[in-house]
C-alpha cells in the first residue's frame, strides 16, 4: 500500500511537472491534442487515486491504479499522437476549464471502474468458495462499494459541470459530440438513480461502472480526434 | 562446546508418546540433572524439545531421562522416537520451528509466543545464557522477517475462523454488524465467540428451547429471541450462524426473497453448520447473499493451507540466509553492532568457530 502510494506520487510529481512546462510553452491549458489529454487523464488519475486511496484504505487500489496509469501514459508516449498546431491557439478560460474539469472527472469514473473490477474479482470469490491469493489483498466488498458510490457521485458532479461549462465556451459545439456527452452524463445519472431507488444490486453498479468508463473513453477519444481533425477557430 | 537439540514432535511421536515427556522437567532441571552449560524447554501440544550447549557430548538418553515423567520408566523400554539436531541443524531447525514451517498447521502464529514464554521461562531460572540468549534472539527475528515477507501467515485454517475471517472480507469492521445464531450448538458458539471477539456488539440467540438459548446468550454476552422470529430477524442481520437439526432447510430462496428486499442491499453472510443443512445451497446464487455450509468453509480453510504450504519454499529461503549468517557470525565472534543488538542482555563470552 505505501511502496504503490509512493510510486503513484512519484509519477504525479513528474507528471505535474510535465504539464506545467507544457502550459507555459503554449500559453494556457496543455489540452491541444490527443497526446496532452491522455497525459492529463493519466495525471487525474493519479491525483483521485491519492485523494480516495488512504481516505477509504483502499489497500490494492494502487496496483490496480498504476497499471491504468501506465497504460494511458504509454499510450500517449508511443502512438504517434503529439500533433503540435501550426498556429498558437489563443487561451479561452471557459474552453479550458470545461475541458479540465471533464478530465478530473474522467478520472473519477476511472478510479469507479477500478474499484468495480476489484469488486467483481472478490464478489466472484465470495461467491465460488474459490479465494486465491489476491482475495487477501483486496478491501472489504462493504468499503469498496462505498468508494465506488462516492466516486460516482464526485464524478458525476464534475461531469455535469463540465458540460454546462462546454456551453459558455463561445464556439458551436458539433452535434455529434453534444449528443454523445450527455449520453454518457444520462448513463451515470441511470447509475446513480437506480443505485439511490434500489433498483440496482451493488454488483450491478460495478459493471456499470466498467461500462460507463469504456463510453466514457470512447466518447473522449472521438471528442479530441475530431477537434484534431477539426480544431476550433 | 556443543549445540544440540533433542525433541519430539508430531511429525515423529503421536501425543501418547509426547505426554509422557511433557510436564515434569524444567530448563533448570535439565541443566542441573544433565550438566548442561545451558539448556531451555519448549513444551507445546505439538512438541517437547530440549535446546542445550554443553562442555560434553550429552546423550539423547540422558536428556530423555530428565524429560520422562514417571521417574521408573526406562526410555529404552519402548524406545520413543527422539530426534537430535546439533551445531548448524540445530540451528536451521529452531528456526523453523519459530517460523512455524515445522507446525502442524503451517504459518500458525501461537508458537512464536510460546518459543518466547519458554525463553522468559528459562532465562527467569538462569538456563539460558550468552549461547541460547543468541540463538533465540535470532530466531524470534528469523519468525518475524518470514511472516512479513512471506504470506506464510495468509488466511485462516479452522471452520470458525475461516467464517470470521469471510465476515471480515465482507463487511470490513464488525462493531456494526447484526449476528443471529440460529441454533445453539458447539461450533456456532465457537463461530459466534470468535465474531465477538473481533468487536461485534449485536449477537442474538434463537433456540427451539428458549432455555438453551437463554444459557448461551448469557455465556457470549448476547440476546436470546425467540425462535419463531427468526424470518423478522433475518430483515436486521447481516450475519446469519445456523445450526438447527431441521430435518428440511429453514430458508429458501422464495423464503429469502421479500427479506431481502427491506434489507437495503446490505450483503447477508450465512454460515450454515447444521447437517443436514438449514439453508437451500440455491439461496447463494441469490443477489448479495454468500452462502457457506460446513463443506465450503473446511474446503476455504485447506485452500489457506495449500496457499501456506506454498509459501515455505519462500520462508526456507529466508531461513537458510539467517543461519549461514547466524554460524558465519558466530564463528567469527559477533561483530561488535551485532553484539550490542544481539547481546544486550548477557553479553559475556564470544562465541567461536569451535562452539559450533
Amino acid at each position: 500500500m505505501r511502496f504503490n502510494f509512493f510510486a503513484v506520487g512519484l509519477g504525479f510529481i513528474f507528471q505535474t511537472a510535465f504539464l506545467s512546462v507544457r502550459g507555459h510553452e503554449l500559453g494556457r491549458c496543455p489540452l491541444t491534442n490527443l497526446f496532452e489529454v491522455f497525459i492529463f487523464l493519466a495525471w487525474s488519475v493519479a491525483a483521485i487515486y491519492m485523494l480516495v486511496g488512504p481516505a477509504y484504505r483502499l489497500s490494492l487500489m494502487g496496483a490496480f491504479t498504476a497499471p491504468l496509469v501506465v497504460l494511458l501514459q504509454g499510450f500517449a508516449l508511443i502512438a504517434p499522437i503529439d500533433i503540435r498546431h501550426p498556429a498558437k491557439l489563443p487561451a479561452n478560460p471557459w474552453l479550458e476549464f470545461h475541458a479540465s474539469i471533464s478530465l478530473v472527472a474522467y478520472g473519477a469514473f476511472a478510479l469507479a471502474c477500478i474499484a468495480g473490477v476489484m469488486y467483481l474479482v472478490q464478489e466472484r470469490q465470495l461467491k465460488t468458495h474459490q479465494l486465491h491469493s489476491i482475495f487477501y489483498h483486496l478491501p472489504p466488498l462493504f468499503d469498496l462499494f462505498a468508494a465506488i458510490t462516492r466516486l460516482l457521485w464526485w464524478g458525476f458532479l464534475l461531469y455535469t459541470v463540465g458540460i454546462v461549462s462546454g456551453f459558455f465556451t463561445g464556439h458551436p459545439l458539433p452535434r455529434v459530440q453534444v449528443v454523445a456527452a450527455i449520453a454518457v452524463w444520462l448513463l451515470y445519472a441511470a447509475i446513480l438513480q437506480g443505485r439511490h431507488l434500489r433498483w440496482l444490486a451493488p454488483k450491478r453498479v460495478a459493471a456499470l461502472c466498467i461500462l460507463g468508463f469504456s463510453a466514457a473513453l470512447t466518447l473522449l477519444w472521438g471528442i479530441t480526434f475530431t477537434a484534431q481533425m477539426h480544431p476550433l477557430p | 562446546m556443543n549445540l544440540f537439540c533433542v525433541g519430539l514432535s508430531h511429525h515423529t511421536a503421536n501425543v501418547a508418546t509426547r505426554e509422557q515427556f511433557a510436564g515434569s522437567a524444567t530448563a533448570e532441571s535439565i541443566v542441573r540433572d544433565a550438566g548442561c552449560a545451558e539448556a531451555l524447554l519448549l513444551t507445546t501440544c505439538n512438541r517437547v524439545e530440549v535446546y542445550a550447549v554443553s562442555n560434553r557430548r550429552i546423550s539423547t538418553d540422558e536428556i530423555a531421562r530428565c524429560l520422562i515423567r514417571k521417574i521408573d520408566t526406562d526410555p529404552h523400554d519402548y524406545a520413543p522416537p527422539f530426534y537430535r539436531y546439533e551445531a548448524e541443524k540445530c540451528v536451521q531447525h529452531l528456526f523453523r520451528v519459530a517460523s512455524a514451517v515445522d507446525s502442524m498447521v503451517v504459518g500458525e502464529s501461537e508458537i512464536l509466543g510460546q518459543a518466547k514464554r519458554a525463553y522468559e521461562s528459562a532465562k527467569t531460572s538462569s538456563a539460558v545464557g550468552p549461547y541460547l540468549h543468541r540463538l533465540f534472539q535470532r530466531a524470534f527475528r528469523v519468525a518475524k522477517q518470514v511472516r512479513t515477507h512471506t504470506e506464510i501467515a495468509r488466511g485462516a485454517v479452522s471452520v470458525g475462523s475461516v467464517a470470521v475471517d469471510l465476515a471480515q472480507r465482507i463487511f470490513g469492521k464488525l462493531s456494526d454488524c447484526k449476528v443471529l445464531v440460529l441454533g445453539a450448538g458447539e461450533t456456532s458458539e465457537r463461530t459466534a465467540r470468535a465474531l465477538i471477539s473481533r468487536g461485534v456488539s449485536d449477537l442474538r440467540v434463537g433456540n427451539r428451547s428458549m432455555d438453551r438459548a437463554c444459557q448461551l446468550a448469557q455465556t457470549v454476552g448476547g440476546q436470546a429471541v425467540p425462535f419463531d422470529d427468526w424470518p423478522a430477524q433475518c430483515r436486521e442481520i447481516d450475519i446469519l450462524i445456523t445450526s438447527t437439526a431441521s430435518e428440511t432447510p429453514l430458508l429458501t430462496p422464495g423464503k429469502l426473497a421479500p427479506m431481502l428486499r427491506e434489507r437495503l442491499d446490505r450483503p447477508l453472510f450465512i454460515i450454515d453448520i447444521a447437517v443436514p443443512r438449514d439453508v437451500d445451497p440455491s439461496v447463494n446464487e441469490m443477489q448479495g447473499v454468500y452462502l457457506y455450509d460446513i463443506d465450503s468453509l473446511q474446503s476455504v480453510a485447506e485452500q489457506s493451507l495449500a496457499m501456506r504450504r506454498q509459501q515455505v519454499a519462500a520462508a526456507e529461503a529466508i531461513i537458510a540466509e539467517h543461519v549461514a549468517d547466524f554460524v558465519d557470525l558466530v564463528s567469527r565472534g559477533l561483530h561488535p553492532a551485532a553484539r550490542s543488538s544481539e547481546h544486550s542482555s548477557t553479553g559475556q563470552n564470544s562465541l567461536r568457530a569451535s562452539e559450533l
